[in-house]
């Protein structure tokens, strides 16, 4: 039997941007909540994202990369049609990527400038990162409630970044900051419920497609286990963060484990929604891959490398396990 | 509000002119820490051998230049992945099967390994055994290193190909080992490494001589103003040396590269080296010329009497002779005034000597002399030569997002020259 290799690329492309949403949400999130925090706080913020936020990034470019070089057709499509959400996304990933490096080295209202962009920057990356998934998921079609949907999935995504980075926080940090990141991570959870009962009720209304494969008894009955799973999730960032506010000290981690859940689960909803296409309504994986003598010489490298890959990156994780202190250069 | 619809030409140019500044913005810093990250891993052994808290400071100083210049690197590129697509959506067409699998090698070898290595070596160094920190310093060398094989790879594939084949109307590989080594791919990659070691030396140089002159004498700005200016005396002359070798490797493959870079209008004998001159592309012929005679002849083939072909032999396809022309003088211009830098350099710090004032302000100015030289040399390369039409996208959008990035571009440029110079007075000890 030969291998299906857009498939597997299109498994390997879901991975990729699953983990790039995942993990540069939650140093994205603490970005955005940098203006409610005080300034030795802010400092302990910054050091829980600092060894991990490059390699955070890479994932983007490897999931784009993947879209690239094995769905060529579709990258251009894609990436022409959301030229604008991508150059803001850019920008605000830029600026918030050397803000970042460079606040650390600046002094008095130097900081503050830089600070401020790091936050400005964070903000611009999510909400343009939530605006592209918008229009994407509709199939780029214009009009004005097609942009209204795309911009409710923006500030959605905000939320969600919110409340990734307030549950890293409560992860990573302890005391007044943890405190603090329990009541943001209590918001963000109702802003993400909001965003995502939106999402997944507008949806079917805007696509006809997405409509025909979720509303097909019995397969529906079925399908109804995303939500039911996705409400349990969300049920246990409440019940978890409720208990650690009452002076629980145990669990730490179950808020953080609980919203990557309702991340994977809205993210497997979406990859449902969309599968086969690459270009919803208009281009299946088949139709825009690459040659397979490409693909396959992409795969000898995934398979050799990934096992590294993840080897690595459980090994720098686990070097700055631990709750995390201020004063990241010392 | 009216407004007249876009030629195509000048969306084209639009769209080319946003991915050209990209890459020279982005290049710049890959430039930088390819070199550096192995000056890094210099100084942290030292450090490791002696124990002297000196070289620990100089070690702690550089990882910060390093951790700024390599954030730079990253941002831009993520900009890069997504605007091959599109605004070079022709290219992909064109050679996607061979430049996508070599771009995805290099996220996935080289990519990952820095930047998760980089945090390691950054905030790790009171967290993991000595061994592993230097162990991660490595990595992160090596991560840069890898990197700029395999664009190399690809960029030299692209000006000699080689092990294609051509299946369906697509060009696919047929051979993999020979797409990745094509002809002049060894010479390019040692070109581009040195020049990367050279750029990164005149940096360390420079700044510690911005240091001394701002604080008069300081152990650790005179122990990396020795490293950077020994380091580029020793790699300036092998870099003349590979460039000679280099430049015969593409009068054998590219030969009309070759008659546009020294401005050779008409094919002949005993062809003289033009020195200086204002190209002129419409008239084909050179204004105000100093010439060398027979001297390309001699330079190119090793022989004074020898043939050499001009651009007449290449017509109708006929590359643009000025920007190139200029470029190659800049390049090669920056190299000679670095050669004597680096080696006026050593002369003047030798058995521990610290160097005159103006001297110093000398080594200060070529801070960033090698990002000067590598970016005529990319201009020479011309890595711009296969652009189709932007495929999807207005001239107003192009329009919009090129003014964000030229803002946010200068933004950063500006910040970082301002850092680094701050970084620097402050010096090791601050």
């Amino acid at each position: 039997m030969s291998l299906d290799l857009p498939l597997v690329f299109a498994a390997l492309m879901g991975l990729a941007i699953l983990l790039y949403v995942v993990l540069d949400g939650y140093d994205l999130g603490v970005g955005m909540l940098m203006p409610a925090a005080d300034a030795r706080e802010q400092e302990t913020m910054v050091a829980s994202i600092g060894p991990f936020w490059d390699a955070n990034e890479t994932w983007l470019v490897l999931g784009v990369g993947i879209l690239l070089v094995a769905f060529p057709a579709a990258h251009g499509i894609v990436l022409g049609a959301l030229y604008l959400p991508v150059a803001a996304m850019l920008i605000g990933l830029m600026l918030r990527g050397v803000a970042f490096e460079f606040r650390v080295k600046a002094e008095g209202w130097h900081r503050e400038l830089w600070n401020w962009l790091f936050w400005f920057g964070s903000f611009l990356a999510s909400f343009a990162q939530g605006l592209m998934l918008g229009r994407y998921i509709t199939g780029f079609h214009s009009g004005f409630g097609y942009y209204l949907f795309a911009m409710l999935v923006g500030a959605s995504l905000c939320g969600g970044y919110v409340l990734l980075g307030a549950t890293w926080l409560i992860f990573k940090t302890e005391g007044a900051l943890q405190k603090k990141a329990l009541a943001w991570a209590r918001w963000g959870l109702i802003w993400v419920a909001l965003g995502v009962a939106l999402v997944s009720l507008a949806t079917p209304f805007v696509s006809t497609t997405v409509q025909a494969k979720w509303f097909d008894f019995p397969r529906t009955l079925a399908l109804m286990l995303l939500p039911a799973a996705t409400l349990a999730s969300g049920w246990l960032v409440w019940a978890t963060t409720g208990r650690l506010r009452r002076g629980e000290r145990e669990w730490d981690w179950m808020p953080l484990a609980a919203t990557v859940a309702i991340f994977a689960l809205a993210f497997a909803g979406l990859a449902y929604s969309l599968f086969p296409y690459v270009v919803m309504d208009r281009m299946t994986i088949w139709e825009a891959a690459s040659h397979p003598s490409a693909l396959k010489f992409m795969l000898v490298g995934v398979v050799i490398v990934l096992p590294f890959l993840i080897a690595y990156t459980a090994f720098a994780y686990r070097v700055f396990r631990g709750k995390a202190r201020a004063g990241l250069y010392e | 509000m009216i407004s007249a619809p876009m030629d195509t030409s000048d969306v084209l140019l639009l769209a080319r002119a946003q991915f050209g500044l990209n890459i020279a913005f982005h290049i710049l810093f890959p430039s930088l820490t390819i070199a550096l990250g192995w000056i890094l891993f210099y100084f942290r052994i030292r450090y490791a051998r002696s124990g002297d808290p000196a070289w620990l400071a100089t070690y702690k100083l550089w990882t910060k230049v390093f951790a700024l210049s390599f954030a730079m690197g990253v941002v831009s590129g993520i900009t890069m992945s997504f605007q091959f697509g599109t605004n070079w959506p022709g290219y992909m067409h064109k050679v996607g099967n061979i430049a996508g699998p070599l771009l995805a090698y290099e996220v996935l070898t080289a990519f990952f390994l820095e930047a998760t290595f980089l945090g390691v070596m950054l905030f790790g160094m009171n967290r993991v055994p000595g061994w592993v920190h230097i162990f991660a310093s490595a990595m992160v060398a090596i991560g840069t290193t890898v990197s700029a094989f395999w664009i190399l790879a690809l960029n030299s594939w692209m000006q000699t190909p080689a092990g294609h084949v051509m299946d369906g109307g697509q060009i696919i590989a047929g051979d993999w080992l020979q797409v990745i080594f094509n002809p002049s791919f060894p010479y390019r990659i040692i070109h581009m490494l040195l020049a990367s070691g050279l750029t990164a030396s005149f940096v360390v140089a420079g700044l510690s001589a911005w240091r001394l002159l701002r604080v008069g004498d300081d152990v650790s700005a005179r122990k990396t103003l020795r490293t950077g200016l020994v380091l580029a005396a020793v790699l300036a002359p092998l870099q003349v040396w590979v460039g000679d070798l280099h430049g015969l490797n593409t009068l054998e493959h590219q030969p009309a590269k070759i008659a546009a870079m020294e401005a050779i209008w008409k094919t002949g004998k005993g062809v003289p080296l033009v020195l200086f001159a204002i190209p002129d592309d419409e008239k084909r012929r050179n204004d105000f010329s100093i010439e060398i005679p027979k001297g390309a002849s001699w330079i190119l083939k090793h022989d004074g009497e020898a043939e050499l072909k001009g651009i007449d032999a290449f017509a109708p396809d006929v590359p643009p002779v000025a920007p190139v022309f200029f470029a190659f003088r800049v390049m090669v211009g920056m190299g000679v005034l670095m050669l004597l830098a680096a080696w006026g350099g050593v002369w003047a710090t030798r058995r521990g000597m610290l160097p005159q004032r103006w001297m110093l302000w000398t080594f200060s100015a070529f801070t960033f002399a090698g990002w000067i030289a590598t970016l005529a040399g990319w201009l020479v390369t011309g890595i711009l030569r296969t652009a189709d039409a932007a495929g999807g996208v207005s001239g107003a959008q192009l329009g919009a997002s090129l003014t964000g990035y030229i803002i946010t571009y200068t933004v950063m440029l500006l910040a970082y020259m301002v850092v680094l110079t701050h970084l620097a007075g402050k010096g090791a000890h601050a």
